[in-house]
C-alpha cells in the first residue's frame, strides 16, 4: 500500500501571513506536462494594496535595521533554504519540468545569490556613498538609503532563481518589497515564502502574490505609497504586459523603474543602489 | 523711522551695466554659431524695469533636428574620439573664462532674471566657475567615478533649464555631460535666456569643437520637442514636477536616460536649543534667498512651540531690514520677481493663504513702480492642510508651523510628496544627526541653508525627481556602466540552465555586453 500523500494549499503572502485571495478566487497550476499540481490564490487588486499597506508598515522597522542585522538575515534565508534544498529541487522539477541536476544547480545558485547579497547590507553604503570635499567650513557626506516599497514583476521563466533575483538586491538597503511571482509556474514563490517567514524576516517586508501579472502590475504601477517598480520580468510578457504603460502609470508619482529584462538578473551592487536614494547631509563646522 | 534702524539708509550703488557689450537680437547657437530661429522671435525684457533687453529667436522643429543632428554629428566625429584629458582641458579653459568675463555674467544674470547683483556675482557666477572646475577634472577619471572600469558616455544629452538660476542651472548640465563625453543640446528658460547666449561666446573663445554644446532658445513648446527628439539619449530636466511628470511618460520605454530635478516643499526645522541667531539668519537665507525662486527653499518653517513666538518676532524684525529693490544695486537684498505670470501665481498662492485662515505679515517696504515685486511675506496658524504649507509657491513666502516633539517635527516635514531638501537648527549634535536619519530629502543643511558645491550631490527624494547633479554622483546621470558588477544575463530555459550566476563568476568576469552607441 502507498501512503495517501497530503497535498499543500498555496497561498499568497502578505504581511507575514498567508491570507487566501480576497477574491476568492484560485487558478490552475500543472506539470509541464500537464498533471495537475494545485489550485494557486488568484490575486486582486485588493490583495495588492493590502500588499502595499503591509509593505509600507514594514519599511521603517526593515529600513532602520542596522546593515549588520539585516545581513544576517538575508544570511539566514539562505541558511534555511539550505535545509529545504529537496523540497525546492522537487517543485522545480515539477513546476519547470526541470531535469534533476538543472533544478539542483538552480536552488544551489539562488541560496548562493542569497549570501552574496546578505553581505553586501553593511558595504554598499561605503562603496556607494562618500564625503564631499566643499569648498567651505562643512562636514558633508552623502549616504545612499532605501527608497521605500518595491513593486516586482518577477522573471516569469524562473520562478525560484528569477525571484531571489530580483527581491534580494531590493532589500539589502531596506526597502520593503511587494512581488509579483511566475504566473505560470507560482508555486515556489509561496513555498520560499515559507522560508522567509520562519528566518527572522519581519512580516511586510516581502510581500508575494500570484495570479495574473496583467491584471495586479497596473494597480501596482499606479500605486502612490509604491515608490519604485522593478520589472523585470514584465518583458516575458510581451503581448499582454505593456511595460511601457506600467511605467507610464508609474510617472504619476515619478516612480523610480527598471526596465525589463530577458531572462534571470545577474547579481549586481547595480540592482542594490538603484533602488537606494543619496541623502546628503551639511553640517557646519565651527572654529575650535 | 525709529533712531536704531536709520543706519538703513544707504544711498543707491547701481552696478554699471557698461560692461556689457549686448546685441539687439541673439538667433540660435548651432554647430558653433548663432544662426536665425524658425519660429516666432520674442523679448527678453527685465523684470525690474519691463524694459526689453534684446529679442530672441524661437527654435522650431526643423531648428531642434538641426541642433541635435549637429550634436551627433560633434559626438561621432570629434567629441568621442578626444581623449579624457583634452575634453578636461576645454572645459578648464571654460572654468577660466567664466572667471575671467564674471562681472559681465553677473551683471547680465541680475538684469534678465532680477536676482540682486550681490547674489549673481558672490554666488552664481563662482559657483559656475567652480562647477566646470570641478568637472573637468573629471573627464580623465572616469574609471574612478564608481561605474567600473571604462563607463561609456551615453551619446547626445538633451537639458532643459529653469529660469531661477540660468547660467548655474546651464553649468550643472552642461559641466558634467561633457566631462563624461556626451555633447549636448541645452534650452535655456524662455524668461532667462540671455547669459546662455553670452555662455555661447565664451564657448567661442574656448574653441570648443562646434557642435559640442548646442543652446536653442524658446518657450515650452521647443522644450517638449527637444525632449522628444528620437535621436537624443538622455534626458535632463530641471524645473516643476508638473513638466517633470510629462517628460517622464513621454520618454518611457524610449530607452533615454532621464535624469529630474523638480519641486520640493522644504521644511526648516528650528529645535529650541538651536543657536538662534545663525537660526533666524538661515531662515531667511532659506526663503528669501533669489526671492524665493528656490526649488530647495525653505519655505515650511517648523518651530518648536516654546520658541516660535520669538523666532517669529525676530524673523519679522530682520526681514524689515531687508531691502527691496533694484537688482543691479550692490546694497539690495531682495530683487524682482522674476516673470508677470510668476507674481500672479505668488500673489494667488498668498490670496488663498489668506482665505484658508491663514495670518498674513509682509514687510513694509517700498515696492518700485515699474517691474515686479512682491515683498517678504510671512504666514502663521498655518496648518499641515493649507496649500501654502502643501504646495511649490516659488516665491518670497513663509509658511511658519509649530510643533512640540522630535518625532513630530519629524511627521510633519516628511508629509509632503516631495522630498528635495531640508534644514535642522540645533546645538544638539546627536539631535542632528538622528533627525537628519529620518527626513526624507535628498539635502540637509544643518545649522546652515543653501549650501550648494559643485562636490556636493543635488537632487530628490519621491516626487522631487531622480538622479543627483554634483559630486561623484552627479557623473552616473551621463555616464552608462561597462559592467564590473553586472555578470551578464542568464537564461536558465534557453541555455539549460548550464550557466547559472554564482557569485564567483560574478567578480571574475565582467561582461561587455553593452556595445558603444
Amino acid at each position: 500500500m502507498t501512503r495517501l500523500a497530503v497535498p499543500k494549499t498555496y497561498k499568497l503572502y502578505i504581511g507575514g501571513k498567508f491570507p487566501r485571495s480576497e477574491s476568492g478566487r484560485v487558478y490552475e497550476i500543472a506539470t509541464a506536462k500537464g498533471v495537475f499540481l494545485a489550485n494557486a490564490a488568484k490575486a486582486s487588486r485588493k490583495d495588492a494594496r493590502d500588499a502595499v499597506v503591509a509593505a509600507r508598515a514594514a519599511h521603517s522597522g526593515w529600513a532602520g535595521a542596522t546593515g549588520y542585522n539585516r545581513g544576517q538575515v538575508l544570511y539566514r534565508i539562505a541558511e534555511l533554504l539550505e535545509g529545504r534544498r529537496a523540497q525546492f529541487v522537487e517543485e522545480l522539477r515539477q513546476g519547470e519540468g526541470l531535469s534533476e541536476s538543472v533544478a539542483q544547480k538552480q536552488v544551489d545558485t539562488a541560496i548562493d545569490v542569497w549570501v552574496w547579497y546578505a553581505g553586501w547590507a553593511d558595504k554598499y553604503v561605503q562603496v556607494a556613498g562618500n564625503g564631499n570635499p566643499v569648498s567651505g567650513p562643512y562636514f558633508n557626506i552623502s549616504t545612499p538609503e532605501a527608497t521605500g516599497v518595491v513593486a516586482i514583476i518577477a522573471p516569469q521563466a524562473s520562478s525560484l532563481l528569477g525571484l531571489v533575483s530580483v527581491i534580494a538586491p531590493a532589500l539589502v538597503s531596506g526597502n520593503t518589497v511587494v512581488v509579483v511571482a511566475s504566473e505560470r509556474a507560482p508555486l515556489s514563490a509561496i513555498s520560499l515564502s515559507e522560508v522567509l517567514a520562519t528566518s527572522d524576516v519581519p512580516g511586510g517586508v516581502v510581500n508575494v502574490l500570484t495570479g495574473s501579472a496583467a491584471e495586479i502590475a497596473p494597480w501596482l504601477a499606479s500605486h502612490a505609497d509604491v515608490n519604485a517598480l522593478d520589472l523585470a520580468g514584465a518583458g516575458d510578457l510581451a503581448g499582454n504586459l505593456g511595460w511601457v504603460d506600467l511605467q507610464i502609470a508609474g510617472a504619476e508619482t515619478l516612480k523610480r523603474v527598471l526596465p525589463p529584462e530577458s531572462g534571470v538578473p545577474a547579481p549586481s551592487v547595480e540592482r542594490i543602489t538603484f533602488f537606494t536614494e543619496t541623502k546628503t547631509v551639511w553640517h557646519t563646522k565651527g572654529i575650535i | 523711522m525709529p533712531e536704531t534702524t536709520r543706519f538703513l539708509d544707504y544711498a543707491p550703488a547701481p552696478e554699471s551695466t557698461a560692461i556689457l557689450t549686448l546685441r539687439e537680437s541673439y538667433g540660435l547657437f548651432i554647430d558653433g554659431e548663432f544662426s536665425d530661429g524658425h519660429g516666432e522671435t520674442f523679448p527678453t525684457i527685465s523684470p525690474a524695469t519691463e524694459k526689453k533687453i534684446a529679442q530672441i529667436a524661437t527654435a522650431d522643429a526643423s531648428d531642434v533636428d538641426r541642433a541635435v543632428a549637429a550634436a551627433r554629428r560633434a559626438y561621432s566625429r570629434t567629441w568621442s574620439k578626444l581623449s579624457g584629458a583634452d575634453r578636461g582641458k576645454y572645459l578648464f579653459r571654460i572654468a577660466r573664462l567664466v572667471q575671467e568675463r564674471a562681472r559681465e555674467l553677473a551683471v547680465a544674470e541680475s538684469l534678465d532674471n532680477g536676482k540682486p547683483i550681490r547674489e549673481s556675482r558672490d554666488v552664481d557666477v563662482p559657483l559656475v566657475a567652480a562647477w566646470f572646475f570641478y568637472y573637468a577634472g573629471w573627464a580623465d577619471k572616469l574609471d574612478y567615478a564608481g561605474l567600473g572600469p571604462n563607463p561609456r558616455s551615453l551619446g547626445v544629452a538633451a537639458q532643459v533649464i529653469p529660469w531661477n538660476f540660468p547660467l548655474l542651472m546651464l553649468a550643472w548640465k552642461i559641466a558634467p555631460a561633457l566631462a563624461a563625453g556626451n555633447t549636448v543640446v541645452i534650452k535655456p528658460a524662455e524668461t532667462t535666456p540671455l547669459t546662455a547666449l553670452i555662455f555661447a561666446e565664451i564657448l567661442q573663445q574656448a574653441d570648443l569643437p562646434a557642435g559640442v554644446v548646442n543652446i536653442i532658445t524658446g518657450a515650452g513648446d521647443t522644450g517638449s520637442l527637444l525632449v522628444n527628439h528620437p535621436d537624443v539619449n538622455k534626458v535632463a530636466f530641471t524645473g516643476s514636477t508638473a513638466v517633470g511628470r510629462s517628460i517622464a511618460r513621454s520618454t518611457a520605454g524610449s530607452g533615454k536616460k532621464l535624469t529630474l530635478e523638480l519641486g520640493g516643499k522644504a521644511a526648516n526645522i528650528v529645535f529650541d536649543d538651536a543657536p538662534m541667531d545663525q537660526a533666524i539668519e538661515g531662515i531667511v537665507n532659506g526663503i528669501f534667498f533669489n526671492q524665493g525662486h528656490v526649488c530647495c527653499a525653505g519655505s515650511r518653517l517648523l518651530v518648536q512651540e516654546n520658541v516660535k513666538d520669538e523666532v517669529v518676532d525676530r524673523l519679522k524684525a530682520r526681514l524689515s531690514t531687508l531691502r527691496l529693490g533694484d537688482p543691479l544695486d550692490k546694497n539690495t537684498d531682495i530683487g524682482a520677481i522674476n516673470s508677470r505670470a510668476q507674481l500672479e501665481r505668488i500673489r494667488e498662492f498668498s490670496d488663498i493663504g489668506e482665505q484658508e485662515g491663514a495670518e498674513r505679515w509682509t514687510a513694509d517696504c517700498e515696492i518700485p513702480k515699474n517691474g515686479f515685486w512682491f515683498a517678504p511675506t510671512i504666514f502663521t496658524n498655518v496648518s499641515t492642510s493649507h496649500r501654502i504649507a502643501r504646495d511649490e509657491v516659488f516665491g518670497p513666502v513663509l509658511s511658519v508651523m509649530s510643533f512640540r516633539t522630535p518625532a513630530e517635527a519629524i511627521a510633519k516635514a516628511n508629509n509632503t510628496p516631495y522630498g528635495l531638501s531640508a534644514g535642522i537648527w540645533s546645538s544638539n549634535g546627536s539631535r542632528v544627526l538622528g533627525v537628519a536619519d529620518r527626513l526624507r530629502a535628498g539635502v540637509i543643511w544643518a545649522n546652515t541653508f543653501n549650501q550648494f558645491d559643485p562636490a556636493s550631490p543635488f537632487g530628490g527624494y519621491k516626487e522631487s525627481g531622480y538622479g543627483r547633479e554634483g559630486g561623484r554622483h552627479g557623473l552616473a546621470a551621463y555616464l552608462e556602466s561597462s559592467g564590473w558588477s553586472v555578470a551578464g544575463r542568464v537564461a536558465p530555459r534557453e541555455t539549460g540552465g548550464r550557466v547559472a550566476p554564482s557569485p564567483a563568476h560574478i567578480e571574475t568576469s565582467p561582461s561587455t555586453k553593452k556595445a558603444p552607441k
